[in-house]
Parts: structure tokens; C-alpha cells; sequence
């Protein structure tokens, strides 16, 4: 049973009305000011961060393709392997299309998510997905332009888990933020929006 | 290269699809458990299964012990504004009748304190707790890393 493909929770209704009202704001505010609640362009980005071979990458090596962003950590029991094994079904979905987009995962946990662990862990699912990484101050920056909040959260082992927007976030290749496709939203939504950003 | 060994023995020794096996405690059965490999012990795995009720009485799922992890807890996903957290779970109920999942992004069991890698093709036990039935033994199957559900045969 794949119980949260077929539950469109509350807090999912509440999130969609505020991102169609964002969108609206957006729209006829003529992309005057920025929305609080929606990604910046990639180019108006300005984060610097270190991919899983090493090599600082910038907003500007994720445009010229279309993108898609999302932000996790390695030791996220549910919600991260769900979107990769998700992310991985729909880069199965769209068949050779799927090599023409730039697939990046931000780790919220850079602690840990050194750029060997990101390598290590992400060849378990998709080898087109980069593993992106930095200093604390690197990743709040991303963090702040792709509009998105991470919290770390203490667990009874003494360990923590971090609490994070969950969304994936799409831009078309000339840097424009696209769409976002929620964590609970029905899987059939999900393909026909990178369609959109491949077109 | 180093999980592929372990992943062409699995397939040698045993069928892909096997009978889902189910575990019962009075009106209570407990099936398609599973969870997935890990990387070593340091990350905290996930524990996933699918509790009936076939009783007139309403039931909750309270706790989970496993010889697996040194601290086993339920939790429940949730996303508010977008951003997911995963709470503590205190109980998780199982209304008389009906059958209620711990899946990919919902429930889970959350296993932290793993005390050997969890290893794909074997099993580990668990011990659940019902406020009702009291305790079940439930033998959990260790999956790839990329399973979406469990892989016996009569999994929906
Ligand atoms: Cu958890």
C-alpha cells in the first residue's frame, strides 16, 4: 500500500494554495520583487558549493540545461531515499530525455555529507544525480535563495536528524524556476512537469 | 562494485518473489515487513509492514524492540509548508476491521543504533507491541537499497 501516493494531506492543500497564490502575486507583480515563498531565477542565485568528485559548481553550471534541485542529507531514513528512488523512477520515465537535465541534490547536512560520502551514497541510486555540498555558511546561502528552511533536530541516540523542504524544485535551462513537485503530490504529476522543463 | 556480491548471491539462493510470510497475535496479523540494506551502521534504517485487524476491537501499535538497533522507536513522516519531519509516533492506531501501513513517507519504524549492517537477502526480528495483543514476533526481510515495497508475492 503507497499510502502517501494516495493521502493529499492538509498541510499539501494549504501548500498548494499558497504556492498558486505566490504564483499569482508573482505574475502580476510583473517579477518585480521576489517571492518569499518561491525559488530565486539561477540567475539571480549566488550560492557556491562542492560536487561529489570535488569541483565547485555555481548557479551558473546548472543553467544551459534544464534543472532539477532538491535538498536532503545520507543518513534521512524515509523521506530522502523515497524522493531519490522516486527521482530515479521518473528519470526511468522519460527515457533518453532524462540525459539532457542536470538532476542535483544539496545536502542539508554538510557535517557529515562530506563530498565522498555524497559520492558514495548517490551511486546507490541514479549515477545522472550530483551530490552538492559545502561549508555551514555555503549551504545556508543556497539555502536562502532556493527559499527552503532546514532545521537540526536531536534524536534519543544522541544523534540529530534535520528537518527540510522536502519539494523538488524545477528550472528551465535558461535559469527560470519552473515548478515544484511537493513530496506527497501523485507521482502522475510529476513526469508530465519535467516534460514542461525538457520541451 | 561492493554491494553487487552480496545482491548475485541473494539472486542464486533464492527466488525473487517469495510468500508473504504473516505473523499473528489474536486478532492481530502483521505482514510484508521489510526494510532496506544499509551502509555500514552509522545511519539510522527504516522498518516498513502492514498490520489487519480482523477484531471488533479497536488496537494501537505502541513500540518495537529488535536484538538490530539499540534504539528502535515509531515515527510518523509529516510535510507542513513543505518542510518534512519525522516525530515521534506514540502510538499508532489500527482500527477494528481495517489494515493500516507503515510505508515510504508515512509510519515507519525508525531503527537508530544499528548493531550490524543490515545485509540484502537476510532477515532480522522484531518484537512489536500492541496495546491490546500485546506482543508479536515478526521476522523482517532486508531488501536492496532501492526498494519501494516489500517483494514477497501477494505484495499490493
Ligand atoms: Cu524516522
Amino acid at each position: 500500500m503507497r499510502r502517501r501516493q494516495i493521502i493529499l494531506s492538509l498541510a499539501g492543500v494549504a501548500g498548494a494554495s499558497a504556492f498558486m497564490l505566490g504564483l499569482g502575486a508573482w505574475k502580476t507583480r510583473n517579477r518585480a520583487v521576489p517571492n518569499p515563498l518561491l525559488p530565486l531565477p539561477l540567475t539571480s542565485m549566488d550560492w557556491r558549493l562542492t560536487n561529489h568528485v570535488g569541483q565547485e559548481v555555481t548557479p551558473a553550471d546548472l543553467r544551459g540545461r534544464p534543472a532539477m534541485v532538491f535538498f536532503g542529507f545520507t543518513y534521512c531514513p524515509d523521506v530522502c531515499p523515497t524522493t531519490l528512488l522516486d527521482i530515479a523512477d521518473w528519470l526511468e520515465a522519460l527515457g533518453s530525455d532524462a540525459d539532457r537535465l542536470t538532476v542535483a541534490l544539496i545536502t542539508v547536512d554538510p557535517e557529515r555529507d562530506t563530498p565522498d560520502v555524497l559520492a558514495d551514497y548517490i551511486s546507490n541510486f541514479d549515477p545522472r544525480i550530483i551530490g552538492l555540498t559545502g561549508s555551514m555558511g555555503e549551504t545556508a546561502c543556497a539555502a536562502a535563495d532556493f527559499r527552503i528552511s532546514f532545521d537540526k533536530m536531536p534524536t534519543v541516540d544522541g544523534d540529530y536528524t534535520i528537518n527540510h523542504t522536502a519539494g523538488v524544485f524545477l528550472f528551465y535551462a535558461n535559469g527560470r524556476f519552473a515548478s515544484i513537485i511537493d513530496f506527497h503530490e501523485d507521482r502522475r504529476f510529476a513526469v508530465p512537469k519535467l516534460r514542461r522543463i525538457l520541451a | 562494485m561492493k554491494n553487487l556480491l552480496p545482491a548475485m548471491a541473494f539472486l542464486l539462493a533464492a527466488p525473487m518473489a517469495q510468500a508473504c510470510e504473516t505473523f499473528t497475535s489474536g486478532d492481530i496479523s502483521v505482514q510484508q515487513a521489510w526494510s532496506r540494506a544499509s551502509i555500514g551502521t552509522g545511519r539510522p534504517a527504516v522498518l516498513y509492514l502492514e498490520i489487519t485487524n480482523s477484531g471488533a476491537m479497536d488496537d494501537a501499535l505502541l513500540g518495537l524492540t529488535t536484538p538490530a538497533a539499540s534504539m528502535p522507536m515509531l515515527h510518523e513522516t509529516t510535510v507542513t509548508d513543505g518542510v518534512a519531519a519525522m516525530p515521534h509516533a506514540a502510538s499508532i492506531p489500527v482500527p477494528a476491521g481495517q489494515t493500516v501501513a507503515l510505508s515510504p513517507g508515512g509510519f515507519h519504524g525508525m531503527l537508530m543504533g544499528l548493531t550490524a549492517p543490515l545485509v540484502e537477502g537476510e532477515k532480522f526480528p522484531i518484537t512489536l507491541t500492541f496495546e491490546k495483543a500485546g506482543a508479536l514476533d515478526v521476522s523482517v526481510d532486508i531488501l536492496s537499497m532501492r526498494a519501494q515495497e516489500a517483494a514477497c508475492d501477494d505484495a499490493k
